[in-house]
């Protein structure tokens, strides 16, 4: 067992880590709670003095907060119903035996390599331009008139874009789940002659839940984060102004410090809430 | 598994996996194509999709006109230091951690992975003027940190769950025949810990290198990495849709590589070890 000598050089070699990230975490974290309740406009006039609440009552009666909570609700939801859903398809066919299958993997594993400007950019230009994109010609093909698809379907498109971009990191998890799958349990019921849904439905879904939890968790986590898909497409125009990029906005465009810093708070009580579903998952599974 | 398959069935399962992988991956392929195409080519209708003059000209013209070697520069020096920096103080933390491990380990381990949830526009402020208060605004230094920080519970947690794995007995029969604890790191636990190290190394490369938040909002022309190289090109007077490919293929390469080779580890890493 330990020592008394280990265990204080334990806590040394801890000791930097810790350090760090809690500099990390308060520092911050001090700072945005102190400009949250002040009136502080870096460009015009600077710090204006205290204000109380006055911050937080006004970013939440804004005209935009409310839709950039929807908007932010849209983009995460219709992730995550997109890549759970594709991804367990995707997981099932891949682990099914078949030729190439190394390299099947690899390409469905690719887009989530990509950097975020990359693949907004990738897709707002060569595929979803009105005049030179692929869609258009495809639907032209078709007889039918393009699609302005960053103003007229511009959630549609973030949420395709995001979606691609997270589908493989779904996909992957899941496969690796359905891989642990006990094969005689399966094979016995296959011989017991349960037909191919039941057995989905019954063995395979029951297996995966514990691994579409984390996917599902961990993702939330990201995609309430979006930023450059938004960044690079749209602006935050036509409607996908996000919380995050709400925040942005009334940070760095309007230099609206003390407003930008209430959203911020706003924030990070919405990514606590969720972080904690998270942590009771990741610790349960440290528990075993 | 041990199912028998009939070879038609393999054949169905064959077909359908590569034209669903090949869709998912359509994205890249044509973005490659595209970067040797010229430009009238790559805009022409209906689409070429192989039989165009391939071209090197708009790698050439990328370079020469954006210097996409100082970016790449950047994008290297970025995630590689700050993920050198990061083992730096993780590598002694998780082993203290898996080895010596005391009744608040798991607490620590959770507030680390805590850290990391910390929507980063919520704190933007705050760092934007403490970078420029410290003068690390536009510099490579100063993202070297934040990358650092911001990925630096992943690589405690990832290491933790590797070094968790290598046996204590081995450990406690070397401090027995009065190794020391020196001897001991360096003749069994480093060569141990060597192939958890380089994936973690791997993986938390590509997650800096794609990092796009502060990448994009605490540098300018300076310390740009490619992920500020590529968003320059979303303003129209730049857009051309064969150089916008070369560029992105170029930002996009050297990643794509690495990563297909940590694809097993990416699992692991990203789920901080609940899926294996």
């Amino acid at each position: 067992m330990a020592t008394q000598h280990s265990r204080s050089a334990a806590r040394l070699m801890m000791a930097p880590a810790v350090i760090l990230l809690l500099g990390w975490m308060l520092v911050p974290l001090i700072m945005t709670l102190y400009f949250s309740f002040k009136n502080y406009l870096p460009l015009r006039g600077g710090d204006l003095g205290w204000v109380g609440f006055e911050n937080y009552v006004r970013f939440v009666t804004s005209s935009s907060f409310w839709p950039s909570v929807l908007t932010t609700m849209t983009i995460v939801c219709s992730v995550l119903v997109i890549t759970v859903v594709l991804g367990v398809l995707l997981a099932l066919l891949l682990d099914r035996p078949m030729w190439g299958q190394g390299i099947v993997r690899i390409l469905v594993i690719a887009p989530f390599f990509v950097m975020p400007t990359v693949s907004a950019l990738i897709w707002k230009n060569m595929f979803m331009d009105p005049i030179n994109g692929l869609f258009a010609h495809l639907w032209m093909f078709f007889g039918a008139e393009p699609i302005q698809w960053m103003s007229q379907a511009s959630m549609t498109s973030i949420v395709i874009i995001v979606s691609w971009q997270w589908l493989p990191f779904a996909t992957l998890i899941l496969l690796t789940a359905i891989q642990s799958l006990d094969g005689e349990q399966l094979e016995a019921s296959e011989m017991d002659g349960a037909p191919a849904l039941k057995r989905f439905w019954y063995i395979i879904l029951p297996h995966l839940s514990r691994a579409i939890t984390v996917v599902v968790l961990i993702q939330t986590i990201f995609l309430l984060a979006v930023f450059a898909e938004i960044f690079v497409t749209t602006g935050g125009a036509f409607g996908t102004k996000t919380l995050s990029y709400l925040i942005f906005q009334r940070v760095l465009e309007s230099q609206n410090v003390g407003l930008g810093s209430a959203g911020g708070v706003y924030a990070i009580i919405l990514a606590n809430i969720v972080a904690t579903f998270l942590m009771r998952i990741v610790g349960k599974n440290l528990d075993n | 598994m041990a199912r028998s398959v009939t070879t038609r069935g393999k054949a169905i399962n064959t077909v359908l996996a590569w034209a669903v992988g090949l869709l998912i991956f359509f994205p890249i392929l044509w973005t490659i194509l595209t970067s040797f195409k010229t430009e009238g080519q790559a805009i022409a209708s209906p689409p070429i999709f192989l039989n165009f003059d391939w071209t090197l000209e708009n790698y050439a013209v990328v370079q020469e006109r954006s210097d996409y070697l100082k970016y790449l520069t950047n994008s290297i020096v970025i995630s590689v230091g700050s993920t050198f920096l990061g083992l730096l103080v993780a590598i002694p933390a998780a082993w203290s951690m898996a080895f010596v491990p005391s009744k608040r380990t798991k607490d620590i381990l959770m507030w680390m992975l805590s850290t990391k949830m910390l929507p980063a526009v919520g704190v933007l402020y705050p760092i934007y003027l403490l970078f420029i208060k410290l003068g690390l605004l536009d510099s490579r230094a100063g993202l070297v940190v934040v990358l650092m920080l911001i990925n630096l519970p992943i690589i405690v947690w990832m290491l933790y769950t590797y070094f968790k794995e290598i046996p204590g007995e081995i450990l406690e029969a070397c401090r027995m025949d009065g190794a020391s604890l020196k001897e001991e790191i360096i003749h069994i636990l480093t060569p141990m810990a060597v192939p958890g190290i380089a994936s973690t190394l791997l993986l938390n490369i590509i997650l800096a290198w794609n990092e796009a938040f502060w990448t994009l909002n605490l540098t300018a022309a300076k310390a740009a990495p490619l992920t500020a190289f590529i968003a320059s090109y979303s303003s129209p007077e730049g857009l051309f849709y064969a150089k916008l490919s070369a560029a992105s293929t170029m930002a996009i390469a050297p990643i794509l590589i690495m990563g297909w080779f940590s694809q097993k580890q990416l699992v692991r890493g990203l789920t901080f070890g609940a899926v294996k």
